[in-house]
């Protein structure tokens, strides 16, 4: 079990200094159903942005529609900003093999035209399958494929690693 | 002749749309709760979602209607589908090609999905049977019987207003004999445990035993509007006076139509619906039709919303499907 | 050829005969019951141990849809349909193409049946020209031509001052009319009207449209003085009102088609067009009272009511499918479903099938008297048989009753002494 508070802790110091770097006064937070929402709420709240938050569902634009169907439990997708011309922050909580925020730049730029899109993640755990990466990570984990990371919440805030029985 | 219901699978997903009969309470709040999501895609810059991009969607309208082909087009193409309009008008006297050949030559084009409405009840099933596996129907409207994806925008327009349906009492007034609007709704609400159920009009409009249908039959708007929360307006066709079921429009109008003096006799805070397109000044007085408690353009909305959900679970489903069989 | 039918269970309602002994035939006619006649060497010996013999079955109202609907069926086709399902005589309604409103087509499907060799047919007369429920047929030409009696063939006559005269002139030639109760305008739907009708969406069939014209057709009937006969009663409404004529002592008859004793508006579920029939299915108290109808003598016989149709007819949604069953193959096993069901005794429902037919028709056959034409029907009431398409003699696959398991398979049929179905 890990510390999530004491991560986010870590990201946001980190995002405080790449958004000073960058020039960035005034980004806006978007933050993937469900952990992700969970992890932005709490960046939201210590870096004290004033755009309010923005949530995504990318269960419409999963590139495994043709697999796996649509998601009863889809939620509706709030930004509740003008995207165009904005400095935006995609958080998630795992970044596994890229494919989840593949559908989420795609669903963003269905909303305008942002400036830029920083990625900021709780877990890196390797095994990409695209070429994306992130600006801002909680923790590296190396796992193997039969081994599961899920982010339990929304309080308290835990990370529970689980390995698959053979 | 044991027929197992066609739109569902072996494990109760939903493979087409015909009826809604035999649906679970599951099965309509996941429509619903889907459509919640979608609605808000109309009002993006960018007003499509991808998820059914390659996918074609026919819509097979043997019965004219704009209004309603419009909407599944509009559906289909914020998915990101691709669209084939064939407009199959009838004649009894000209009998063209019989529907399973149509159905066959179309099929041979590849395509994912048909919408099809048409002036026999059964037709939908009909369909469902014959196609090919992969292919998911959606009844856009069969004879008397059912217009399915009409009911859960009725009911989804009806939960953003009013969700606490045990509570809620309906009425649905005018020519409940002919339609398929009326039937589907009535079955929607009960699955979704409605209070009550009103239907209200002449006893020439209404058909036998209609009450076995898990309604409350009225015959004087007056009576029947008492207290009611929610009052669906269907729509009359001129040809019901041809087949001596009514006098005239101006008598309806004066027994049966929706105005202001009688919505009053409803809740103060009641909705009113209608399916379109209204006959003003027949079923509804353009002050009511216009005024604070109508929801008739919503339902507009609503139904793109709607549709959207009911295509993308169907293809889901077939695609799951022939995922597993793979 | 000279022929004894040994062992079997010889029933003749009309004699009142239930037992199990040998039955003789000569030159085409029955020889005699039990002994031997004088002198008698049979030719052919068939055995019918555990089987039943009776009269061959004379089915009242089968669409052989010749002349003019070959594509559906033939009568070649159907009468021997009628030969395997142990119906010897078939009576087939005027509404060919052409009408059978002249005597070449009554002689023209007379030969016709005859070239077949399978089984007797009997045409009936059309009541009016072109069955059009205007003007007169000819009908005594009609009864010289050799036609059973005349007929409306589905069409009924809406105009009462024209089915009164030809009542009338039917009357004047003793000949016995055949109506079909049906009120055309209030009769046009596609279900019994009701709550299956009303869940379907289907428009509704009332049971008044058949009321309302036995009612009025029974007034005319009185006036007229004619023998009259209702085919095909649907509603247990009807069946009162032909009792209270009969005990009036009016000279009414009834049947009604075996689908109606079994199947309810229930059957239409999903929308399926093998239902689709007219008259329509109605609610079960109309079935059961159809049933209590035929144990009370009401109801003097069943009929298969047979129409066959090619595939397309019915390959639509419900209400673009054309109605009606193919009823020869199930004929007899249905009816023996009613023995099976404790309605009937076995002989009450032979009778139903052979001697009440014939009474209505008032033909002397549909029994086994000495000196009568030898139509025989010999099956075995305990196989049981699943009705599945390739076991359908007939041409029209059009049956709700696929996947049934009936009883009653039959294993000789002769025709006026004549084998004309053997089982082997």
């Amino acid at each position: 079990m890990r510390d999530a508070e004491f991560l986010i802790e870590a990201m946001t110091g980190q995002l405080r200094e790449l958004l000073a770097r960058r020039g960035v006064a005034e980004p806006a937070l978007v933050g993937i159903h469900t952990g992700g929402v969970w992890v932005a709420e709490r960046l939201h709240e210590r870096l004290g942005v004033a755009a309010p938050l923005g949530r995504l569902d990318i269960s419409f634009y999963r590139d495994d529609f043709s697999r796996i169907g649509v998601n009863p439990q889809v939620r509706p997708s709030e930004l509740p900003f003008d995207v165009d011309g904005r400095h935006l922050i995609l958080i998630d909580d795992v970044l596994y093999t890229g494919r989840t925020v593949r559908a989420a730049l795609n669903e963003l730029f269905d909303y305008g035209r942002p400036a830029s899109v920083l990625l900021a993640v709780l877990v890196d755990r390797g095994g990409r399958e695209l070429p994306i990466e992130a600006n801002v990570v909680g923790a590296h984990l190396t796992l193997s494929s039969d081994q599961h990371i899920q982010l339990t919440g929304p309080d308290p805030l835990q990370l529970i690693i689980q390995t698959a029985k053979p | 002749m044991s027929a197992t219901p066609i739109q569902l699978d072996a494990q109760g997903r939903l493979l087409h749309f015909l009826t809604i009969e035999g649906l679970t309470h599951r099965h309509l709040t996941d429509i619903l709760d889907t459509a919640e999501s979608l609605r808000g895609v109309a009002e993006r810059r960018v007003k499509k979602l991808p998820t059914l991009h390659g996918k074609t969607v026919v819509n097979l309208f043997f019965e004219a209607s704009t209004r309603t082909r419009t909407t599944f087009e509009l559906a289909a193409k914020r998915l990101s589908a691709d669209v084939l309009n064939l407009n199959i008008a009838t004649s009894s006297a000209v009998k063209g090609e019989s529907l399973l050949d149509t159905l066959r030559n179309i099929e041979a084009m590849q395509c994912d999905m048909f919408v099809m409405r048409h002036s026999q009840s059964g037709a939908a099933e009909f369909m469902a049977r014959h196609v090919k596996p992969h292919i998911a129907v959606l009844n856009a409207g069969d004879g008397r019987h059912a217009h399915p994806t009409q009911a859960m925008l009725d009911v989804f327009t009806i939960r953003r207003h009013k969700p606490d349906f045990p509570n809620l009492r309906i009425a649905i007034v005018g020519d409940i004999l002919h339609s398929r609007v009326a039937r589907s709704l009535i079955h929607a609400l009960s699955i979704l445990g409605a209070g009550e159920i009103r239907v209200i009009a002449p006893r020439t409009l209404l058909p036998t035993r209609v009450e076995d249908l898990g309604v409350q039959v009225f015959y004087r708007l007056p009576e029947g509007l008492r207290d009611v929360d929610v009052v669906v307006m269907l729509r009359l066709q001129r040809e019901r006076m041809e087949g001596a079921l009514l006098p005239s429009e101006q008598e309806f109008f004066q027994q049966y139509g929706l105005t202001e003096e009688r919505l009053a006799l409803a809740k103060p805070d009641a909705i009113v619906m209608h399916p379109g397109p209204i006959n003003r000044g027949v079923e509804i007085d353009s002050r009511v039709a216009d005024g604070p408690h109508s929801v008739i353009l919503e339902q507009v909305t609503n139904g793109i919303a709607v549709r959207m959900a009911i295509m993308s679970i169907t293809l889901g489903h077939h695609a799951q499907a022939s995922g597993e069989d793979a | 050829m000279r022929t004894v039918i040994q062992g079997g269970r010889v029933i003749d309602p009309a004699h009142q005969i239930d037992k199990v002994t040998d039955l003789y035939i000569a030159d085409g006619r029955i020889a005699s019951l039990g002994e031997p006649p004088a002198s008698f060497i049979p030719e052919r010996v068939i055995d019918a141990r555990n089987c039943i013999v009776c009269p061959g079955l004379i089915d009242l109202c089968a669409r052989l849809r010749e002349p003019g609907q070959e594509q559906k069926a033939t009568i070649a086709s159907e009468t021997w349909a009628a030969a395997a399902g142990g119906i010897t005589t078939l009576v087939c309604p005027p509404d060919t193409e052409p009408v059978v409103d002249e005597p070449a087509v009554v002689e023209w499907i007379r030969r016709r049946a005859k070239f077949a060799g399978h089984a007797r047919v009997l045409a009936m007369g059309a009541l009016t020209y072109r069955l059009l429920g205007e003007r007169l047929a000819e009908m005594a030409a009609l009864r010289e031509a050799g036609c059973v009696g005349v007929s409306d063939g589905g069409r009924p006559v809406a105009n009462s001052r024209v089915l009164r005269r030809a009542l009338e002139y039917a009357a004047t030639f003793d000949l016995t009319v055949f109506l079909t109760p049906l009120d055309v305008e209030l009769g046009n739907g596609l279900a019994h009207e009701g709550p299956v009708a009303t869940r379907m969406g289907l428009p509704g069939i009332p049971v008044a449209a058949e009321t309302g014209m036995i009612a009025r057709d029974l007034e005319l009937i009185h006036d007229s003085g004619v023998r009259a006969h209702f085919g095909r009663l649907s509603s247990g409404r009807s069946v009162e009102l032909i009792a209270r004529a009969q005990a009036e002592g009016l000279p009414v008859t009834a049947d009604v088609a075996v689908h109606h004793l079994h199947l309810t508006e229930m059957d239409l579920a999903r929308f399926d067009s093998r239902c689709h029939v007219r008259p329509p299915l109605r609610g079960r108290r109309d079935l059961e009272a159809l049933r209590a109808g035929l144990v009370s003598g009401v109801l003097t016989a069943i009929c298969s009511d047979h129409q066959p149709h090619e595939p397309d007819a019915k390959q639509a949604p419900f209400g673009d499918t054309e109605p009606g069953i193919s009823g020869l193959d199930t004929l007899l096993g249905l009816s023996l479903r009613l023995v099976r069901d404790g309605v009937l005794s076995l002989p009450a429902l032979i009778e139903r099938l052979t001697w009440g037919p014939a009474r209505i028709l008032g033909l002397d056959c549909g029994h086994l008297g000495v000196g009568a034409l030898a139509d025989v029907c010999v099956f075995d009431p305990e196989i049981d048989r699943t009705v599945e398409l390739d076991v359908l003699h007939s041409r029209g696959r059009n049956t709700p009753f696929l996947g049934w398991e009936l009883q009653g398979r039959v294993t000789h049929t002769l025709l006026e002494g004549r084998v004309v179905y053997d089982e082997s």
